[in-house]
């Protein structure tokens, strides 16, 4: 699997021409927002509004053990004594919180299904617009790997998916392979349920239960969310992907991710997102905890397409993440990718804790925002361990009247000897309304650890476009490959089908830039 | 709901502890002079002052440097420093203006005329109608946003003298304020007002460690055409602490050159504040710090560009040994028309130890498209193989050292424009190094 990431597999000659023909048509799309529709299900929501009855009843309806209801509500308790951030440069309309639904599920999911087959076909059709092989038999284009490279195995590559739809998972394929290998992959509801020592151990231990406000949030009122675990020295067989999906009005979704990979293991976890074109701002506010034991290895890669907004910097999602991973173990390695070009609001900092020694901590990212959409994001790499290595690339877009900032700590403690990181800030503007921001922090506490910084802001190179536009482009069409280029070194670290969904999205989320 | 959360408590606690230390501050305070022209000013800082608080460590921009030694109501003693070594600037034929303990000394002071500059007192002009009143306080109050200087405020409001220089040609021979430490417990309050008209030009210079405790402040205005260059050399008193603020405005085609020397001095924080208003102007501010031991020095920079096609460049070193600090904290804000801007920012630090620590936040605030803006920042020990090789063609240990600590520092040194000050620059750290491997 770590093969297919070098930029030669992804970028063979045959691949690259389909890629940039889709680039192309992508751009041609007229439709900004092509996961703008919303499926007409009937929905079952809990009552407006957030306190401790609803808490008890999320729980209720998730059918947890009292434990777990005793947790949220302490969470909800210590919510109350918090207040929102503010120190992000994103501006938007106070959110009342009172006016949103915490938990909304499709009515035929009451009862429980015993198969994808039970399922709603139309929930399972809103995950086949969205390109996702929810049921086993359908392996999408997309999604299988065209070819293996020479020298690997020959076996098309599969992905295994839990979806999400509002609050609450809808199915999870592959669990019978799944479990052969011991790993188990499921809704964290499920694993409350099924596997509730392992929760109790690890859920709340990397971000705690009161770590800031929309994390202590989510802890009081997540109704569902993906949950991995893969036992000492199990590769993964397959990619494990989730896909979040927001569809009824008014509803925040808040879903809770928990990755453990045990001893030696290893596991490439793939997280995408959509929501439809609504008037009003949506709320979404999640978690994602990763435990990387010694020697484990964890990749996790998102690529969210929240709906931004429009084009007049109406609706859109509000998104509040907080995402982290702690390297427990010596050698322990974590790679975060994201490629983040929706959402009308975007606050989110995947952060390593590298405690082990020799761990590694990678944060390749590409932030995207026209129109009106504002982006905070950035990582932290906390070297605590001895030889800890951390590498950030980070490559933010600004179009029309967007925000983009990239926000990051580096810290080197006394006690993280040859600690090493490399970090590469690289901002592209595209119009003259948009800004562009850089807010890195660097503490280094020790003289044996070396830690380089580097930030640069352009616009997009006249001669470039020159150059594209002279070979017959147009305008958009020159931008979007300019922009592939400068988003180079991020995409190449995607698995390769999210990579190519990316590079449709860059082009996809510029429309309506230039010109 | 009425009753308030843990957090709004604690904001409100915050901000009675910040009143309760501004009071304690204000009320220990030195007389300051009869004030005239500048009364207004003064009393519009007071509430600015009040209204803001002095700096906390819970204030994002002193997250990295402790406040309290700066704000608490009486001056910390620091033992005076005494060292056979001659003033830095002896050898330039200069105007010299020396103030011991912030107290103006017409004894040590040359004569203040100066073809094509005017210099006057702060304490002796107390007519009611001064051309200080244009800037006095009026720089330092627009460097106030979108980031709090409240010791600058404070400065404003009760400064004990400083010096209010006119320029309006070329001036022959630089200006130097020489800062003399004599009193263990003084506690200095200086404020200076420099004016440089269309064309003129003028270097000044400043060294000394100025008081057991110092609190300056320097507003710049540089019109059209006009250049400014300021060297700046913070000596070796070990105990002293110090707090500076320049805030710079420039005007079309004008020069703005700022450098500054530090070695030693257990607290420093240096405040730049530059604002481009006029196209096509250039400014430098640079550093070089040397710390050795009980040593914190902290370079906090901002520089806004709102105007077209001007160039600003950032360059700061720190070579930090023995559990020494150094603290970089840098802004680039371009505004939305500012275009063609150039913004160059770069923050090293070479740590000698493991005690040593380097915290920085370098920041790039841009809102225009067509700019070309970068930073880089590094931090690390010295390169092994430099020091193998050095070693191999029989350099001892610590003179290798030395030298690839000079050449660290080279480019930071190297923005001191005029020659003879470099060299100086260069030898007198030269000097203090050697001094130090004894």
């Amino acid at each position: 699997m770590t093969k297919m990431d070098t930029p030669e597999d992804i970028r063979g000659p045959e691949v690259k021409e389909g890629v940039d023909q889709e680039t192309v048509d992508a751009v041609r799309n007229v439709s900004t927002y092509k996961y703008g529709w919303d499926t007409e299900i009937e929905m079952d929501y809990a009552p407006m509004g957030l306190n401790e009855d609803i808490v008890r009843l999320i729980s209720a309806k998730n059918e947890e053990p009292e434990w777990m209801t005793d947790w949220r509500l302490q969470a909800y308790r210590r919510w109350l004594e918090k207040e929102e951030p503010s120190w992000a440069m994103v501006d938007y309309p106070e959110i009342d919180f009172q006016k949103q639904y915490y938990y909304a599920r499709p009515k035929s999911m009451e009862v429980k299904p015993k198969s994808l087959d039970e399922v709603d076909p139309k929930l399972l059709e809103t995950y086949q617009k969205l390109g996702i092989p929810l049921k086993e038999q359908m392996i999408l284009a997309g999604v299988e790997a065209p070819e293996a490279p020479e020298g690997e195995e020959e076996a098309p590559r599969r992905v295994a998916v839990d979806a999400v739809f509002d609050s609450v998972s809808v199915g999870t394929t592959f669990q019978k392979e799944l479990k052969e290998a011991g790993v188990i992959f499921c809704s964290i509801s499920e694993a409350i349920r099924e596997h509730p020592e392992l929760v109790k151990k690890y859920l709340g231990s990397v971000v705690p239960v009161s770590d800031n406000f929309y994390a202590t949030l989510n802890s009081a009122v997540f109704s569902d969310g993906s949950f991995v675990y893969v036992p000492p020295g199990v590769r993964c067989p397959m990619e494990l992907s989730t896909y979040f999906r927001i569809n009824a009005e008014n509803t925040g979704q808040f879903e809770r991710t928990l990755i453990i990979a045990d001893k030696g293991s290893y596991v490439s976890y793939l997280e995408g997102c959509t929501a439809p074109q609504r008037d009003t701002a949506q709320l979404h506010a999640a978690v994602v905890e990763i435990i990387i034991e010694e020697d484990a290895e964890v990749k996790y890669s998102t690529v969210q397409n929240w709906f931004p907004g429009d084009e007049n910097g109406k609706g859109g999602i509000y998104n509040f993440v907080t995402k982290r991973a702690d390297c427990r173990g010596d050698r322990a390695k974590v790679m975060w990718t994201q490629v983040e070009t929706g959402s009308a609001v975007t606050w989110k900092y995947p952060s390593c804790i590298l405690r082990g020694d020799d761990a590694q901590g990678e944060f390749y990212s590409i932030a995207i925002a026209n129109n009106f959409q504002q982006a905070d994001t950035g990582t932290k790499m906390i070297h605590l361990g001895k030889n800890t290595k951390s590498r950030i690339v980070s490559k933010g877009i600004s179009a029309g009247r967007a925000q983009n900032t990239y926000r990051g700590l580096v810290s080197v403690h006394p006690k993280a000897k040859n600690a090493r990181n490399y970090t590469q800030c690289d901002s592209l503007l595209i119009g003259d309304k948009c800004g562009a921001h850089t807010v890195p922090y660097i503490e280094v506490k020790n003289n044996s650890s070396r830690v380089e910084h580097e930030a640069t802001t352009s616009k997009v190179d006249d001669d470039q476009l020159f150059y594209c536009r002279s070979r017959g482009m147009d305008e958009e069409e020159a931008v979007a490959l300019v922009v592939n280029g400068f988003c180079k070194d991020v995409l190449q670290a995607l698995p390769m089908e999210f990579a190519m969904e990316a590079q449709q999205l860059v082009a996809i989320s510029l429309e309506g830039s230039v010109g | 709901m009425t009753a308030l959360t843990n957090a709004q408590r604690a904001r409100q606690r915050l901000a009675e502890q910040k009143a309760q230390v501004s009071e304690a501050r204000i009320a220990a305070l030195a007389p300051a002079p009869q004030a005239g022209w500048s009364a207004e000013a003064r009393a519009d800082a007071l509430s600015r002052l009040r209204a803001e608080g002095l700096p906390h460590p819970r204030d994002e921009y002193w997250k990295y440097t402790r406040p309290e030694s700066l704000t608490q109501a009486e001056a910390p003693a620091a033992a005076i420093f005494t060292t056979d070594e001659k003033g830095i600037f002896d050898a330039i034929d200069r105007v010299n203006v020396v103030f011991v303990d912030g107290v103006f000394s017409e004894e040590l002071s040359s004569d203040l005329a100066l073809e094509g500059v005017s210099i006057e007192r702060l304490a002796e002009t107390t007519s009611d109608i001064h051309w200080a009143s244009g800037l006095y306080g009026k720089l330092e109050k627009a460097g106030q946003d979108p980031v709090a200087r409240p010791l600058a405020a404070l400065n404003t409001y009760a400064a004990t003298d400083g010096l209010l220089i006119r320029v309006t040609a070329k001036a022959t021979k630089p200006v130097a304020l020489q800062y003399v430490h004599n009193s263990e417990t003084s506690d200095a309050m200086l404020h200076h007002v420099v004016k440089l008209e269309e064309g003129a030009d003028l270097t000044l210079l400043e060294n000394g460690p100025a008081a057991a405790r110092f609190n300056k402040v320097m507003e710049v205005d540089v019109a059209d055409g006009a250049s400014f260059h300021h060297i700046r050399a913070q000596g070796r008193d070990h105990e002293r602490r110090a707090v500076t603020h320049i805030f710079a405005r420039l005007g079309t085609e004008s020069t703005f050159k700022s450098f500054t020397m530090t070695v030693n001095g257990v607290l420093t924080r240096n405040e730049v504040v530059v604002e481009f208003t006029g196209n096509d102007a250039v400014a430098h501010v640079a550093g070089a710090a040397v710390g050795d031991g009980d040593f914190h020095h902290d370079d906090t920079v901002f520089i806004t560009h709102d105007a077209v096609n001007c160039e600003s460049r950032q360059v700061f070193k720190k070579v930090l040994k023995n559990g020494a600090r150094g603290v970089f904290q840098g802004k680039i804000l371009v505004k939305p028309d500012a275009q063609k801007t150039d913004g160059y920012q770069i923050s090293q630090s070479l740590l000698l130890d493991d005690d040593s620590q380097f915290l920085a936040k370098p920041e790039l605030e841009i809102y225009a498209d067509d700019v070309a803006c970068s930073h880089g920042s590094t931090s690390g020990a010295i390169d092994d193989d430099a020091m193998f090789y050095l070693r191999s063609r029989g350099v001892p240990e610590h003179e290798a050292q030395d030298l690839l600590v000079i050449a660290f520092l080279a480019s930071a040194m190297e923005e001191i424009e005029d020659e003879t000050l470099r060299d100086i620059m260069l030898g007198r750290i030269t000097e203090w190094l050697e001094r130090r491997r004894g």
